[in-house]
């Protein structure tokens, strides 16, 4: 499956000028808000009607203003997660995740209401109403609804924004199993870096009604040139390591392509693949093997590219095994060291720079 | 009941009942149609029928009385085709007062109903479109359930009016004892002759009774459906 978008719509004040494809799994909409997300996700599902573009997912044609079809968004199959749940408040949960699926019956095949509760955790939720759920619950109920809808697509639109940090955490594991359980493909719009390098199979990252980067989320996030747009404070690259072993110590040991790492104790059996974040600013860099460090991770890396800000700040690639990886450094540090392509170094990673909360489990089948 | 109010009075309040009843029945559906286009549609002469609903609890209800007399009477240009096609007569007739007692109620019920409306968050509506829902289901299944608080005000709003209505009805349909007599007609035919004091009084106990009870009951189903529709 694919999704192909191209649309131009002006606002008085902003114009969104934007064509991508979406390839199967996550796809995360990225940018700063203003920046057109959430008019593309709602022009997808029917609800903004742009002024000139097409889409379509798989050939089936959404909307194609040169040919004058406006396929109404009842008839899309294009389930929508909003950021604020909007859950019926007249309807139970069980009610309100069965009212999409009445309308698609008829469609195929579908994730059947025991399949998607049992998924999202809504056994004992199912008799309530929507007022006395909490905001995590609510969106897991805006998740399963609009599963049950039998989309062809969904998209969610910051289903996460509205919610604390540990709501959050509640709710990240449920959208990882729906990516990794379930055929739908996913338009993720976010502006969180921390959930792009979680979730996201594709990244397509938009500045001012543009597509200034866009592709497979690690080669986007290691890549100094989407720095600006991801932005300087939460850049970094996204790794995919394999967890080794437990320690006795209290460690867990995970293989990178470029060397081992140790975490505080992981709790996922050893053989499965996590994706680990590692924050250009939480990497040292240093030109020889450097001694007596209380850090543990230290990898052999190379340099691979430069990109000097327009600020005091260096972004720079190092090419660690098959991995990519950024740090950043002062303008200084970068002439000092003498970072220039191909430079031999070590990277020191302080091992608290791998937070817990942005490890993702990655499905054997990635 | 029976025993206790003359035959006069008995039947002047059954078909005061009667003609709001029908009034109220008949006039919802219409009502939220209109309620539903005022709140939700953009539309060239929005305002002009924003205007034309309000117009009989703007003007003199004998206005409005003649205006239907001259509209919906036997010589009238839609009662004659009426009359003509088929077969219904309106003028001096109970459905003639149930006729004017809908339209002078039409307002309120309107007013109360196009709050709701607007009350009602669009986007719940949208979030029924992606889910598979066309405009008439979405209508159906999301909006009614939470204009229904609404809706119920609305409908016993417009049945008191229309228990209350007095100076179109008689100017539409005359006082026609046990035909067009409503109960507001009644008290005003028994006040205008010498003895009918007490046949008024009676009259008057009866509808601040029928009004006091329409008003427990729309409080009662009204916070009973807020709570429904509260969703908690």
């Amino acid at each position: 499956m694919t999704l192909d978008v191209a649309l131009s719509h002006r606002f008085k004040d902003f114009a969104l000028d934007v064509a991508f494809e979406a390839p199967a799994g996550v796809t995360v909409l990225f940018g700063r808000s203003g920046s057109g997300k959430t008019t593309v996700a709602n022009a997808l599902a029917g609800l903004l009607r742009p002024q000139s573009g097409r889409a379509s997912i798989n050939g089936t044609v959404l909307f194609d203003t040169a040919a004058g079809v406006w396929l109404p968004p009842h008839l899309r199959r294009v389930g929508y997660v909003f950021q604020e749940g909007r859950l019926f408040p007249h309807l139970t949960v069980r009610r309100n995740l069965l009212y999409g699926r009445w309308f698609a019956r008829g469609a195929a095949d579908g994730a059947s209401f025991e399949r998607v509760v049992r998924l999202l955790g809504l056994e004992h939720l199912l008799a309530r109403r929507p007022g006395a759920l909490s905001g995590g619950e609510k969106q897991r109920v805006a998740l399963g609804r609009a599963l049950l809808s039998r989309p062809q697509l969904l998209l969610m639109d910051e289903p996460l924004a509205a919610l604390d940090e540990a709501r959050k955490a509640e709710i990240l594991p449920y959208l990882e199993r729906i990516r990794d359980q379930t055929e739908v493909p996913i338009l993720y719009v976010s502006h969180s870096v921390a959930e792009v390098a979680r979730l996201a199979t594709t990244v397509v990252a938009l500045d001012r009604g543009r597509v200034v980067r866009a592709g497979p989320a690690a080669a986007v996030l290691s890549d100094p040139e989407a720095v600006p747009t991801l932005g300087v404070r939460e850049a970094g690259a996204m790794l995919v390591g394999r967890v080794v072993r437990h320690h006795p110590d209290g460690l867990t040991e995970v293989a990178l392509s470029a060397g081992p790492i140790f975490m505080p104790r992981l709790e996922v059996e050893p053989g499965v693949s996590l994706r680990i974040r590692i924050e250009a600013k939480d990497v040292i860099v240093a030109r020889g093997r450097p001694e007596g460090l209380s850090a543990l991770n230290i990898l052999p890396a190379e340099v691979a590219t430069v990109r000097r800000g327009a600020g005091g700040g260096v972004i720079v690639q190092f090419r660690a095994g098959q991995d990519l990886l950024l740090a950043r450094v002062t303008r200084r540090s970068a002439d000092a060291l003498e970072l220039i392509p191909g430079a031999a170094c070590h990277l020191v990673m302080k091992s608290v720079a791998v937070a817990q909360a942005d490890i993702g489990e990655v499905a054997q089948a990635d | 009941m029976s025993g206790w109010l003359g035959p006069q009075e008995w039947a002047a309040v059954a078909l005061s009942m009667r003609v709001s009843f029908w009034a109220t029945l008949v006039s919802l559906p219409l009502g939220i149609f209109v309620a539903h286009a005022l709140a939700r549609w953009r539309f060239p002469g929005r305002q002009l029928l924003n205007g034309l609903v309000h117009l009989p609890l703007i003007l003199p209800p004998v206005v409005t009385g003649y205006l239907l007399l001259l509209t919906f009477g036997r010589q009238g240009p839609v009662g004659s085709m009426l009359d003509e096609h088929l077969g219904i007569v309106l003028a001096f007739r109970w459905t003639g007062a149930a006729l004017a007692a809908g339209v002078m109620a039409f307002p309120l019920m309107v007013r109360a109903i196009r709050l709701s409306i607007e009350a009602v968050d669009p986007r719940l509506e949208e979030a029924g479109a992606t889910l598979g829902a066309s405009r008439a289901w979405v209508f159906l299944t999301v909006t009614l359930p939470l204009i229904l608080p609404g809706v119920v005000a609305g409908a016993i709003l417009a049945f008191a009016k229309a228990m209350g209505e007095f100076g179109a009805t008689i100017t539409f349909v005359s006082n026609i004892p046990g035909q067009t007599q409503t109960l507001a007609s009644a008290v005003y035919a028994f006040l205008q002759v010498p003895g009918g004091e007490a046949a008024a009084m009676r009259l008057v106990l009866v509808s601040i009774i029928i009004a006091m009870v329409a008003l427990l009951a729309s409080e009662f189903v009204a916070t009973r459906v807020a709570r429904r529709v509260r969703g908690t």
